[in-house]
């Protein structure tokens, strides 16, 4: 027989992301939130899009966080923080906290890039972070800019027409880079040790950065919650989500996909929302082309 | 806490919310095997593992939703998920 | 004070100077420009130590007012017309998240058509989104305002932003002698900007939460009763400044000879002038006439509106915007006032200047004449016939 001790509140609230939070269970952006401001710590004022971590952690009278928190709207996450960094600096306050922006792939790669263009030109001391869980998960699981390539959400359903979402994932690091700013990174859940090292040495930098986390949604990709890292694995080990660091415009740090290479399927076949691929022999050239983005992206990132 | 000055809210109020009653699974931690990874403590999206000595890890049951995440990241297998009895 | 022959958007930009904003954010757009061109010129030259963030957009510049807001600090934005419907959603979000940010509307007409002169359709769609709406005479009363605006929107009984709303080109573009605030006289009159709570790690609160139907409707049961509140503040600012400055520019309304008249014209913004020329006239040829300027839009001044008026016969309202589906929208607010009253006078509505059509003398007569004449809901006035003619 084991025992298992109940540990105090005090214990518990071991990280800055208090629990209490009505995320789904195995919610992956609960997860990368936690982990981001676990390596931040509390000398920061985080801003967030509307989207499913501002409704999980903020419902009034409470709130999860425990540091300075602000949410505003969907698509002005970037643009607001970029109004804490100035007036930080107005008021002398510069010292006080580092400043960083929130948002999911929607609020980030589409209804919020313009003003994260804006920011990340203006160059805003501010570290953007986008918690990419390809799609709109808080209002049902719509596709977005960042949902990948034959994936099934509610408005790029499978059907006699349609294999799912008719587009690849747009390159948002690639964007955020073409901005000349000092740091993009892409990051996992899976690999939260990077994450920690990640956020770090984006804050120890000046000027704005960019750092996209994958983080898997059980509900919305229909995966087992307790897969959740799992999933997120594989992501990375078939080169379907490549792990990089880019300074100044140069790619400077690459994770390896395995040896020997993991096919798509591994990954494929344990989330619903790819599983129309394996219903008839018709998916197998589907999963060929999915194939294919990974091999381009362990070729173009060097990932072998 | 101020909804007259637009729904401002204290930190990390959220605690008072146990969000045990979502649980279906509970993972046991034997405590035998433990290697002190921490894993499932990174891992959980909860936030509710918490380490009391080095190679002794636990949950705190208020919170925890049963995700299962911990068990199954655990190095040494040594958390178990058992049905909750409710 | 210094008189300086000045245009108009340049004193209001020197005004907001004074105010000494620690963060600047906004978006160019015509005839919002020169005041936001003659701010960066203030910073670009050492004058002003403020950020100014150049933004992409309206929606950005109002977001980035938001969180400097939020984080404490005194912030300004300036828009019109297209770019002040692209702000209007995050215009409300700072509203209700009670942030005292003061913007200037220089009201211009909305697309499509496109159209770039004065009307106050744009300001108007704002008019429920919990923004303090005041509405300058001529470029005085738009500079001295600016400086009342902070004061009223940072009171702490109040914490709701202000829009100072000003006739694009009309006024923005005109060149008037000004008494401009000096710097000494500013910090005299208006205190730091000490909100109760912002954005940082000392207390580390969270803004913005979500809020359920538990919740929601008592955020605009505050509002609305910090608006009934904010009438008072409005008066005792301009109060202050009669006191400091000598001049009356400001509280909620205006009158001009309407302690005897029978009729008078009701009216927001430059308008005002024309009328009173028009006013001076027939009052010289012995008609009972006068005016009522409508300075405080939200909070709208009922009680004040009808002390001012109980005893007028015919009211004419002259405005420049419509609520298209529904006719003309001061009018009907104005009309309201009387509602449930002893007697209700004539109110008669006129829908003018709209896309920056020509108010002239005679328009103002033909209004004046209409009201004697007939009693109706509302129309248009100056339009031209030969494009109506359904050709
Ligand atoms: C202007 C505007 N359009 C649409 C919405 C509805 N909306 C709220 S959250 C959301 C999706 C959020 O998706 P994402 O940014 O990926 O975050 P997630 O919920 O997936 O974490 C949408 C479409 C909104 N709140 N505001
Ligand atoms: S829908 Fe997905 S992202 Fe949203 S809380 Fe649930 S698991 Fe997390
Ligand atoms: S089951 Fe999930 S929520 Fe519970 S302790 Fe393990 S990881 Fe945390
Ligand atoms: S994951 Fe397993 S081995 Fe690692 S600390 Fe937790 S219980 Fe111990
Ligand atoms: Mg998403």
């Amino acid at each position: 027989m084991t025992t298992t001790l109940t540990a105090s509140k005090e214990q518990s609230c071991q990280t800055l992301l208090a629990s209490g939070h009505t995320a789904c269970t195995g919610c992956g952006e609960a997860l990368a939130a936690k982990l981001v401001l676990g390596a931040a710590g509390s000398n920061v004022i985080v801003t967030d899009a509307t989207g499913c971590l501002e409704v999980f952690t903020t419902r009034f009278p409470q709130s999860s966080w425990e540091v300075p928190f602000i949410h505003s709207l969907f698509e002005n996450s970037a643009a607001v923080a970029s109004g804490i960094e100035a007036a930080l600096k107005s008021l002398g306050r510069q010292n006080e906290a580092k400043v960083i922006a929130q948002g999911g792939d929607g609020g980030t790669a589409d209804i919020g890039l313009q003003a994260l263009s804006g920011m990340l030109e203006r160059g805003h001391d501010i570290l953007y972070v986008c918690y990419d869980n390809e799609a709109y998960m808080n209002t049902g699981v719509q596709r977005s800019g960042l949902t990948p390539f034959d994936c099934m959400t509610t408005t790029s359903p499978y059907g006699e027409f349609s294999w799912g979402n008719k587009h690849n994932k747009k390159d948002m690091p690639g964007i955020a880079a073409a901005h000349n700013i000092p740091y993009v990174a892409t990051a996992s859940v899976s690999f939260p040790k990077d994450i920690e090292n990640k956020v770090k040495k984006a804050l120890s930098i000046t000027g704005p950065k960019y750092l996209q986390i994958h983080s898997p949604c059980p509900l919305g990709w229909r995966s087992n919650p307790q897969l959740t890292i799992t999933v997120a694995r594989l992501a990375v080990q078939t080169g379907l989500y490549p792990i990089f660091e880019m300074e100044n415009g140069k790619i400077t740090k690459v994770r390896k996909v395995s040896t020997p290479k993991t096919p798509v399927e591994e990954y494929l076949k344990i989330q619903g929302r790819f599983a129309h691929l394996f219903k008839s022999p018709d998916g197998n050239e589907e999963i060929r082309k999915i194939q294919e983005i990974a091999d381009r992206n362990i070729e173009k990132y060097g990932l072998a | 806490m101020r909804l007259d000055l637009g729904a401002i809210a204290k930190a990390g109020t959220s605690k008072a919310n146990q969000t045990c009653g979502w649980r279906n699974f509970k993972p046991i931690f034997h405590q035998e095997k433990c290697v002190g990874c921490g894993l499932c403590k990174i891992y959980c999206p909860e936030g509710c593992v918490t380490m009391v000595e080095k190679k002794k890890y636990t949950v705190d049951y208020t919170y925890c939703k049963g995700c299962g995440i911990c068990a199954e990241e655990c190095s040494s297998s040594d958390i178990e998920m058992v049905v909750e009895e409710k | 004070m210094s008189t300086t022959f000045i245009e108009g958007s340049i004193a209001v930009a020197k005004t907001v100077g004074v105010c000494r904003p620690h963060v600047i954010s906004a978006y160019p757009i015509t005839p919002q420009t020169h005041i936001v061109e003659h701010l960066s010129e203030l910073v670009a030259n050492g004058e002003l130590k403020t950020e100014y963030v150049n933004v992409e957009s309206e929606h950005s510049a109002a977001s980035v007012v938001l969180g400097a807001s939020a984080t404490g600090a005194r912030t300004y934005t300036a828009t019109t017309s297209q770019g002040f419907l692209l702000m209007i959603e995050v215009l409300y979000n700072i509203a209700g998240m009670r942030l005292p940010v003061v913007m200037t509307c220089v009201n211009r007409a909305v697309s499509a058509p496109i159209n770039i002169w004065n009307d106050q359709q744009d300001s108007l769609t704002a008019r429920d989104s919990g923004w303090i709406q005041l509405y300058a005479e001529d470029n005085q009363e738009a500079s001295d305002m600016h400086l009342q605006a902070f004061k009223i929107a940072e009171n702490k009984d109040v914490m709701l932003p202000v829009m100072i709303c000003m006739d694009g080109f009309v006024l923005t573009h005109s060149f008037e002698p000004i008494e401009l605030i000096l710097q000494e006289e500013a910090d005299k009159f208006l205190p730091p900007f000490k909100p109760q709570y912002y954005l940082t790690p000392k207390n580390p609160l969270t803004f913005g939460a979500m809020v359920g139907p538990d919740g929601y409707m008592e955020t605009r049961y505050f509002i609305e009763k910090t608006m009934r509140t904010s009438l008072q503040v409005i008066g005792d600012v301009a109060a202050d400044f009669h006191n400091q400055f000598g001049r009356f520019q400001g509280g909620l309304i205006d009158t001009y000879k309407v302690e005897d008249a029978s009729l008078v014209l009701v009216a927001m913004g430059s308008v005002i002038g024309t009328l009173k020329d028009v006013v001076d006239e027939l009052r010289a040829k012995g008609q009972k006439i006068g005016i009522l300027k409508v300075r405080s839009y939200r909070p709208f001044p009922k009680d004040e509106i009808y002390r001012a008026l109980n005893h007028v016969k015919e009211i004419a309202v002259l405005e420049k915007a419509i609520s298209l589906g529904y006719g003309g929208i001061l009018v009907n607010e104005i009309k309201s006032v009387f509602y449930g009253k002893p007697k209700t006078p004539k109110i008669n509505g006129f829908i003018l200047g709209l896309g920056g059509r020509d108010i002239t003398v005679d328009t103002i007569h033909h209004v004046i004449k209409d009201t004697v004449k007939a009693t109706f809901e509302e129309k248009f006035v100056g339009l031209n016939e030969a494009l109506i003619g359904g050709k």
